[in-house]
This record gives C-alpha cells, sequence and structure tokens, in this order.
C-alpha cells in the first residue's frame, strides 16, 4: 500500500515523501525531490551568453561563442548527470539489510546496500545550517575490525540532509519512521 | 529472523524436483544451487551430495522440495513432494511452488522439530531472493573478505550473509558439472543448463600457453642472467646506469615480463588481475611503440630531426650568451660588483663555447645515432620516451653545470655570512652542544671578521642573481623531464585489462549488491531480486593500480623552497636504486 504527503525545502521547493508497504518486514520511503527550475536554467544560460557575447566584441573572434555554446551544454549535462538528484529511496529488509539509492536526472542510479550486520543505529544528529539547527537520519556503521568501535556514519537522504530541508522534522513524524527506528 | 531463499533465476522455469543447496542457520538464510529432477535414486543423490561435499567443503544438502506445475494442482504429486521430507529430512523443510506460465509462488517452510503446539509443524515466513547464478559464480567481491575454513566448524557468523552466498557459489563448481540431459544417475537444472559455456580458442590458448611461457620464461632469465653479470659492475658503468632513467625503465619492464611469464600459476583472483594487467600494459606500449617507430621512419623524419638538432642546439646557446652579457652588464637596472661580475660572466662564457664546440664534433653522428635510438621504440613508447629524458638530460649539460657552479658558490657564501653575523653580534656555533653559544673575541678576530663579512655582503647581489638565474633555468628543464616521466608513469601504472573488465564485464568486479522490489500480491511471499552493483571506476584504479617505478618527488614544496634558499643542490627526481642511500 502507498501513502504520499508533501513538504517544502528551505528554499521553498516541493518535497514529496512516498511510503510503500510491501510486507510486515520490507518498507520502502521514497523522497522526490525539486525539479530543475525553468528560470535558474535560462538565467544561467543568458549570463554564460552575455558574458561569450562581450567577449566576442572585445575580440572579434568567432570561436568564442561556439566554445559559450559547448561550455553550457557540457555543463548542462554534466549537472543532470552528476549532481542533480531527482530522487532518493530507502528501502528496509528485515534481516537482510538497508538500501539507499539516489536517482540522477539524467537517470542514473548509484545504490548502496548496508547489511544489517554492520548497522550499530540508526540516530537522529542535529547540525548547524547558517542560522538554524536541522536534524538529519543517519545510520552508524560498526568496524569490522573492533565490534564496540563506530567505524562510519552514513546520512540517509544525502541530497536533503546537505541542508536544505526543514522538513525532517516533519518526516520524522510519520509512523512509518518510528518502525524503522526499532528495526536497528 | 525471517527465512531467506536464495533461489537462482535459471531454475525458475525448470520442471519439478528437489531443492539442492547449503543452509546456514546463523543467518537464517537457505542457498539453492541446483534443481534434481525426477526419476532419481535417493542413494544415488546423497551419494552426489557425499561427493561434492568433500571436494568444496561446502554444506550441500537436499533443502527441499520445487514443484512447477499447471493450473490444476495434481494431487498425487503434491503427495508425493510431501513424502519426500521423510526420506530427506532436514530442518527447515523448503517448499517452493510456483504455477505455470504466472507469476504467482507460494513458499512454506516447516519445521518439524520446534512446534508452537505439540504435533502441529510450524511453519517460517520466508522471503524469496532471486540471483543470476553464472554473474555471481563469476564476481568477485571487494574489498574480498577471507572466509575461514570449513574444516573448523562453519564460523560465519561474523561476516557478511552476501559473501558467504558468493563463496558459496563460487566453491560449487563440481555441482555444476552435471546436466539434466546427461545420461548420468542425477539429473541437474542450474545455469549450465541453458548450454555449457566453452570456447574452442580459449581452449587453445590454454593449451598453447603453456610450453609458450616456458620458453619466453627461459629467454628472460637468460636475459637477466646476462644484465646482472659481473662486467656491468666495473667503474663508471653503476655510476651511468643509475643516472639514466632509460635503464631503470628497462628494468622495470624486464620485471613485469618475468612475472607474467612465469610458469607459476596465480595464487589469487588479485594476482591474476595483475597479471593480466601487466600484459595489456605492454602490450599496450610496444603497439604505441611501433606507431611511433612507423612514423618516425616514414618520410625521413629522422633525418629532419637531426637536421633541425644541431640548429636548435646553437640557438639555445647564443641566447645563453646574450643572457650572460646581459647579466655582466647592468641587468634590471641593478649595479653589479664590476670585477665579480666580470670574472663569473667569462668563467660561464668560456663554458658555453666548449659546449658549441663538442656539438659541432658530434654533428656528423647525430643521424646515426638516432635512427638507432628511433629502432629503440619498438620495445615500447615509455622505452622511447626515457631516451628522449635522457637526450634532454645530455643536451641540457651545460645548463645543469652552471647551475652547480651557482649554486655552490652561493651557498659557501651564505655559510659564511651566517657565521660572520654571529661574530659580529659576539655569539659562536658551538658544535659540540649543537646551539649558539656566547664567545668573548680578541680585537683582531673581530676586526678581520667584520672586514670579511662586509666584503660577503657586498658581494651577496651579483652571487644571488647569478645562481637566481641559473636555477630558474634548471627548473625549467627539470619540469619538462618530470612531465615526461609522469607520461611514462601513467602508462607503467594504469591497470587497463580491469579498466576494459569494468567496462564490458562490470559484474566481474563487484562492490556489493542491489535489490529490486518484485511484484508483490497480498498473501504471496515477498520476492526480492538480487543484482551485483559494480565497482565505481576510481575504485577500480585505485584497488589494481600497477606499482610504478618509483620517480617521484621525495620532497614537499616548504622544503624544496628551504633548499633553494640555503643554495643546497637539488635532485627532484631520484631514482629507485638511490633510495637505499
Amino acid at each position: 500500500m502507498e501513502d504520499e504527503r508533501s513538504f517544502s525545502d528551505i528554499c521553498g521547493g516541493r518535497l514529496v515523501l512516498q511510503r510503500r508497504y510491501y510486507s510486515p518486514f520490507c518498507r520502502e520511503f521514497c523522497l522526490t525531490c525539486p525539479r530543475l527550475s525553468l528560470c535558474s536554467l535560462t538565467a544561467v544560460t543568458c549570463t554564460v551568453w552575455l558574458a561569450a557575447y562581450g567577449l566576442f566584441t572585445l575580440w572579434e573572434n568567432s570561436m568564442i561563442l561556439s566554445a559559450a555554446i559547448f561550455i553550457t551544454l557540457l555543463g548542462l549535462l554534466g549537472y543532470l548527470h552528476f549532481v542533480k538528484i531527482d530522487q532518493e529511496t530507502l528501502l528496509i529488509i528485515d534481516s537482510l539489510g538497508i538500501q539507499m539509492t539516489s536517482s540522477y536526472a539524467s537517470g542514473k542510479e548509484s545504490t548502496t546496500f548496508i547489511e544489517m550486520g554492520n548497522v550499530k543505529d540508526v540516530v537522529i544528529n542535529e547540525a548547524i545550517y547558517m542560522q538554524k539547527v536541522i536534524y538529519y537520519l543517519c545510520i552508524l556503521l560498526k568496524d569490522p575490525v573492533e565490534p564496540h568501535k563506530i567505524s562510519q556514519v552514513v546520512p540517509v537522504f544525502q541530497e536533503q540532509s546537505s541542508g536544505r530541508s526543514t522538513s525532517q522534522c516533519g518526516l520524522f513524524q510519520t509512523p512509518g519512521l518510528e518502525w524503522f527506528l526499532s528495526q536497528a | 529472523m525471517v527465512l531467506k531463499a536464495f533461489f537462482p533465476t535459471c531454475c525458475a522455469s525448470a520442471d519439478s524436483g528437489l531443492l539442492v543447496g547449503r543452509w546456514v542457520p546463523e543467518q537464517s538464510s537457505a542457498i539453492v544451487l541446483a534443481v534434481v529432477h525426477f526419476p532419481f535414486i535417493p542413494i544415488q543423490v546423497k551419494e552426489l551430495l557425499a561427493q561434492v561435499q568433500q571436494a568444496s567443503q561446502v554444506g550441500v544438502a537436499v533443502l527441499g522440495t520445487w514443484c512447477h506445475r499447471q493450473q490444476e494442482p495434481e494431487e498425487s504429486l503434491g503427495h508425493f513432494l510431501e513424502g519426500l521430507g521423510t526420506i530427506f529430512s532436514h530442518e527447515p523443510w523448503l517448499q517452493l511452488c510456483r504455477e505455470r506460465g504466472s507469476k504467482s509462488w507460494s513458499c512454506k517452510a516447516i519445521r518439524q522439530q520446534v512446534p508452537v503446539a505439540p504435533g502441529v509443524p510450524s511453519e517460517d515466513q520466508v522471503m524469496l531472493i532471486f540471483y543470476d547464478q553464472r554473474k555471481v559464480l563469476l564476481s568477485q567481491l571487494h574489498p574480498p573478505t577471507v572466509l575461514p575454513d570449513h574444516q573448523a566448524g562453519d564460523a560465519v557468523a561474523s561476516s557478511g550473509s552476501l559473501a558467504v552466498v558468493f563463496d558459496t557459489v563460487a566453491r560449487s563448481e563440481l555441482l555444476f558439472h552435471g546436466d539434466q540431459y546427461d545420461e548420468g544417475p542425477v539429473r541437474l537444472s542450474h545455469w549450465q543448463s541453458e548450454g555449457v559455456e566453452a570456447s574452442v580458442l580459449g581452449e587453445l590458448a590454454k593449451r598453447a600457453s603453456g610450453p609458450v611461457c616456458l620458453l619466453l620464461a627461459c629467454l628472460l632469465s637468460l636475459v637477466s642472467a646476462v644484465s646482472a653479470c659481473w662486467l656491468w659492475k666495473l667503474w663508471p658503468l653503476p655510476f651511468i646506469r643509475s643516472k639514466l632513467s632509460t635503464c631503470e625503465q628497462l628494468r622495470h619492464r624486464l620485471e613485469h615480463l618475468t612475472l607474467v611469464f612465469s610458469t607459476q600459476r596465480a595464487q589469487s583472483p588479485t594476482q591474476l588481475m595483475r597479471k593480466a594487467n601487466m600484459l595489456v600494459s605492454v602490450l599496450l606500449d610496444v603497439a604505441l611503440g611501433l606507431m611511433l617507430l612507423s612514423w618516425l621512419h616514414s618520410s625521413n623524419r629522422i633525418g629532419q630531426l637531426a637536421d633541425a638538432l644541431v640548429p636548435v642546439a646553437d640557438r639555445v646557446a647564443e641566447e645563453l650568451q646574450h643572457l650572460l652579457q646581459w647579466l655582466m652588464g647592468a641587468p634590471a637596472g641593478l649595479k653589479m660588483n664590476r670585477a665579480l661580475d666580470q670574472v663569473l660572466g667569462r668563467f660561464f662564457l668560456y663554458h658555453i663555447h666548449l659546449w658549441i664546440s663538442y656539438i659541432h664534433l658530434m654533428s656528423p653522428f647525430i643521424e646515426r645515432i638516432l635512427w638507432h635510438v628511433g629502432l629503440s621504440a619498438c620495445l615500447g613508447l615509455t622505452v622511447a620516451l626515457s631516451i628522449l629524458s635522457d637526450i634532454i638530460a645530455l643536451l641540457t649539460f651545460h645548463i645543469y653545470c652552471f647551475y652547480v657552479y651557482g649554486a655552490r658558490l652561493y651557498c659557501l657564501k651564505i655559510y659564511g655570512l651566517s657565521s660572520l653575523w654571529r661574530l659580529f653580534r659576539g655569539k659562536k656555533w658551538n658544535v659540540l652542544r649543537q646551539r649558539v653559544d656566547s664567545c668573548s673575541y680578541n680585537l683582531d678576530q673581530l676586526f678581520i671578521g667584520t672586514l670579511l663579512f662586509t666584503i660577503l655582503v657586498f658581494l651577496l647581489p651579483t652571487t644571488a642573481l647569478y645562481y637566481l638565474v641559473f636555477t630558474l633555468l634548471r627548473l625549467l628543464v627539470v619540469t619538462v623531464q618530470g612531465l615526461i616521466h609522469l607520461l611514462v608513469d601513467l602508462i607503467n601504472s594504469l591497470p587497463l585489462y580491469s579498466l576494459g573488465l569494468r567496462l564490458c564485464r562490470p559484474y566481474r568486479l563487484a562492490a556489493g549488491v542491489k535489490f529490486r522490489v518484485l511484484e508483490h500480491e497480498a498473501g504471496r511471499p515477498l520476492r526480492l531480486l538480487m543484482q551485483i552493483n559494480p565497482l565505481p571506476y576510481s575504485h577500480v584504479v585505485h584497488t589494481y593500480r600497477l606499482p610504478s617505478c618509483g620517480c617521484h618527488p621525495k620532497h614537499s614544496w616548504g622544503s624544496l623552497c628551504r633548499k633553494l634558499f640555503f643554495g643546497e643542490l637539488i635532485y627532484p627526481w631520484r631514482q629507485r636504486g638511490d633510495r637505499q642511500d
């Protein structure tokens, strides 16, 4: 069964959280990020092309204009493929592990799977971003050599945890997360 | 814990039969390796499993039954399958069932021995995880987990459950030799059922590799014996060998080739990858070298190069002479000490004159030398680049000499100045205590010391300027040589075979796994698809990098600046042999 709620992040973009319940021991949380806005894209393209045109009037070399077009295209492709995250998914399977998938705007998907044996605990961490305190969820991993030490802290929902989301507080109130916190 | 059943995707369309695999009680997971079809004799099945267990040290057993049936359940088959549970007893007993042509699966795991209510067998919750057997068999997890030997008991609780799955499938090769179309006593279904994989070229290469390796290993040992001969130890040959980067590169390549063609088999997958990487690197090197050779020898490029070399050397010498004339005048408006200026300038001008005479003496032989040197490109592009670097070093030898003279002079001056400055303040360097102590000097000592100090201070700008100019020239040459070495290092250490494998067969190098939830119906067990998550390219390069020549700068920027300030000689590119000093 599915459930959908929408929040808004610090910059005003719309975040959508979908919860899917597959079975008593498998749930999925899916966070959709705000799309690439046309305004910012137009603004960046206009800036780059105006700068290129300014250089062209200075040096009268048409290579500058073609170079500017190339740079814009490559920059946009690179941004869509490496930076812009479309959707982040958290899949929790009982006694198997936790899987985090980020899918980028160009269709690329990058997945990390953490086995349940490596998870020490799931905690909510505080961070200071500019003038606010924000909360984010993270998973503590065990050290393979010394089981009592913590080897890594993995924040869940990387893109959102980079400080743009105040809606995490709202996120923590959903019942699914209490179940998730009890799994570890 | 939920019971996890790992089921191979190739068996999803197999006929009904018995499930054979391994049960891991600590993680409550059942790894299904193959399906045994009807008809079979239980004794022969048990014999086969005992054989596999002995050969591979994996606890293979009959895990349950598999039923692939039509829409209407066949009653007789159902009872028969349940009866099998008594012949092959296993805790828990799995019963997987699939309707032909549909996606609905059902599975039950029955425990006889620990019932909730006495007399009623209890059922566990089961989760089905599909995996591609061929890919899991061929892939290799990074970082490699070393699982303990199974003779000491199954100590797998500490390692991850996925490493156990990979290990189980990889070790059960013997089980995959028999097939359902074979005439043997037991008919199995597994990943080889769709056709045993083999290749004629592969088999031929394997047969031929033995004698070829032996022959090449003999040749290479002969070459190394010749190079280790006592004749090469006579001075000044070892000194020249340590300075030339070509000898270092040739030695490095010889080491690589010896390793690749050694008659020993590779012990571990890492060693095999290393051998393959070295072989591909050598082949690429030789291919690029042959391309360079063909380009050089076409349309008389060597002649053009030789004709251009002497005028270039002349031009460089002329520019240096202009530079020295400028220094001997009033460079950048600074006023130099006339006498010292003239002495140093004339000294260096004489050196340049000697150098030019030497170049003119060599000019008739240059084309022949270049032609023979160009032939060496067939040994590899790296060798050709090393030779180029050595030629640059030889041609700019006069700049190196000037730098050494200037640096030594400046160094002496700086040390003299610091010692006399201490005297000027009434202090002395205590060698015993390694510190500065106060000291009372005589009047004549102070007088002479102050006089010398004044002389050195006033001569400092001249010496410093010469030192600065020649150090900059030397750094320029060193930078050019450094770039060439960087390129050689790149070709030497890039693991091309691993990168190609990551590009074409990404499942071979696995960083982990990823799961996908398949279509789910209420009341049916949860089905997941396990796929291999390939290693990112940066990790591939980092893990499989070949060891390089060792020619990288050993100074940090801070220590380099300090050495330059005090006039100590810098040798930024040390060969590997010098490190033992």
